[in-house]
């Protein structure tokens, strides 16, 4: 197959995959906050609010495109811009998966692999701070700016210990490609850069999580944002699709963040432990259990429509785990159902920890990115670079 | 051709960002001119397949010290900045550096290539090391440590410096 119809192929699976995805983990996050709260969450469109993404969407869209008089043209239009473009680039380097045949073509899941492309994702993740700050300063608004020089003054600092995080288990794998990163994490979790011997980066894995944390301007971290003090922080002048852009860029940088963890710390597409111990087998299991879980409830209905629905989506389950059995399909869907496995599980850390901590105060941010996650990473990578010479 | 190409590309954006960064009387104008400078000289970086001074020109420059520009800059009264007399009444300083660069360019492209004497690895040597970034790290560490090292303690001195200045108190 031809080398450019096969990478615009996979650009627009990845493309569709991922809004998706972003459109998806915000209603995961309603609803999961939602049972943190002991609420219901989005309930009223579609079953179980499952259509709510696509509402808000059209929403969205169709609110009214208000730019302020008294704002910076140019600047204010480019800054969503901006935002969303740095956010979405990073994801073309994460490798998700082996090597795959499409149509006899043999090709890397992955949309390119570059030999810099830790390097790659940390420069465009660092020029998506203008988005925020000129965002910010554009919208001629003292709540905004605000919200934009906190939100630039955290990223600069916070990404001062993910990069010192980032170096130690490089040290382990000596290679700056994201695919070959993967590679030297092969086998079972043991050999995860997480556990790894001779230095298990357990430290910088946490380090790592609350840069990230930061970096994402996410709770416990989300001071641009705090609406106590600042309105709506750096977006409080825009509406509709440019808000909404603004809001896609947070939630794209936060897919970013759980996979950079997958694949630096936690071995990327490679399974929890060996296939020779069966971990081919754990994908179906699980949907096989879901799956009878729900037709086991749908014999023994709560509500009228549970006799029909609940067998239907036991049903599918059922399907997707006997999917995972056809050797055709295994060789691409195992990996894929790893990573994505390990990625979801921080996504869900990221809103987990939303539903339970508060915010920090701003002294208190600075004062923990310098005194306390600073000299932790450094001694890290001390640590870790003298026990590589020495083994 | 895709080479010449990307070259032109990236050869504009740094002088079109640097003449912005020069004209615009707006400081944060300036600024985002000087980003899209400091960009196209990443790219050509690229071009010459040094991807590591790519990626690192891009953290540090662009996403570093470039935000904490700008973060001054924002901080300021831009208004109150713009109606200031500027310091472009120097016509005759500036007309001597200008006539002295031109000569050394003139006297460059009159004696062509040869004028130069710069270490040229083959492109085979270089992805046989490794690629660029161990080369450089090889080449940081081993032939020019000493510079490094001096070079660091320098930036370690001046963050002592900045923070004894800023400091009333210590």
């Amino acid at each position: 197959m031809n080398f450019f119809l096969l990478s615009v192929l996979k650009a627009a699976v990845v493309a569709f995959v991922l809004l998706t995805t972003l459109a998806y983990l915000q209603w995961v996050e309603r609803k999961v906050i939602a049972h943190i709260q002991v609420r219901m969450g989005p309930y009223r469109v579609g079953p179980h609010g499952l259509l709510q993404p696509l509402a808000d969407v059209i929403k969205l869209i169709t609110k009214e495109e208000l730019i302020p008089p008294h704002v910076n043209k140019f600047m204010y239009l480019l800054a969503p811009f901006l935002a969303v473009t740095m956010a979405l680039v990073s994801i073309s380097v994460i490798p998700f998966g082996t090597e795959i045949h499409v149509f006899g073509t043999p090709t890397w899941m992955q949309l390119t692999d570059l030999n810099v492309g830790l390097l790659f994702i940390l420069a465009v993740s660092s020029m998506g701070v203008y988005g925020i700050a000129l965002g910010g300063w554009a919208s001629n608004n003292k709540y905004s700016l605000l919200g934009g020089l906190r939100s630039s003054a955290q990223m600069i600092s916070y990404e001062l210990p993910l990069s010192i995080a980032i170096a130690s288990p490089l040290l382990l794998v000596n290679t700056l490609s994201l695919r070959e990163i993967v590679q030297a994490q092969t086998g079972s979790i043991i050999h995860w850069n997480i556990l790894r011997w001779p230095a298990p980066q357990i430290v910088s894995f946490l380090v790592f999580l609350i840069a990230g944390f930061a970096e994402t301007n996410r709770v416990p971290f989300d001071l641009p944002e705090a609406e106590n003090e600042l309105v709506a922080g750096f977006h409080t002048e825009y509406s509709s699709m440019k808000f909404a852009a603004f809001f896609m860029a947070e939630y794209a940088n936060m897919v970013t963040v759980s996979c950079m963890t997958a694949i630096l710390f936690l071995g990327g597409w490679q399974p929890l432990f060996s296939p020779a111990w069966g971990s081919n087998f754990v994908p179906t299991l699980i949907f096989t259990a879901g799956g009878l879980i729900a037709i086991y409830h749908g014999l023994n209905p709560a509500r009228k429509l549970d006799r029909i629905t609940l067998p239907v989506t036991g049903v599918v389950f059922l399907l997707v785990g006997a999917l995972f059995l056809v050797p055709a399909a295994q060789n691409a869907l195992i990996p894929l159902f790893w990573f994505a496995a390990k990625v979801g599980a921080v996504l869900f850390l990221y809103i987990w920890v939303r539903g339970t901590l508060p915010r920090f105060r701003y002294d208190q941010l600075m004062r923990f990115a310098w005194k306390v996650l600073f000299p932790v990473a450094l001694a890290n990578l001390l640590v870790t670079g003298l026990v590589v010479a020495l083994w | 051709m895709m080479d010449a190409l990307f070259f032109y590309l990236f050869a504009t954006l740094v002088l079109g960002g640097a003449i912005l960064t020069v004209t615009r009387r707006n400081a944060v104008h300036s600024a985002i001119s000087l980003i899209v400078s400091l960009i196209g000289v990443a790219g050509l970086y690229l071009l010459q397949q040094a991807e590591f001074l790519f990626a690192v020109q891009i953290v540090l420059y662009v996403g570093g010290i470039m935000v904490l520009f700008l973060f001054v800059i924002m901080l300021v009264n831009l208004d109150q900045a713009a109606k200031q007399r500027r310091f472009n009444r120097q016509w005759w300083i500036a007309l001597l550096c200008v006539t002295a660069v031109g000569v050394e360019i003139a006297y460059f492209v009159r004696k062509g290539a040869s004028a130069f004497s710069m270490a040229r690895p083959p492109v085979a040597a270089v992805a046989n090391a490794g690629g660029n970034t161990e080369q450089i790290a090889d080449v940081l560490f081993r032939q020019y440590l000493l510079p490094f090292e001096i070079a660091s303690v320098l930036l370690l001195v001046a963050v002592v410096g900045s923070v004894v200045m800023a400091k009333k108190r210590i």
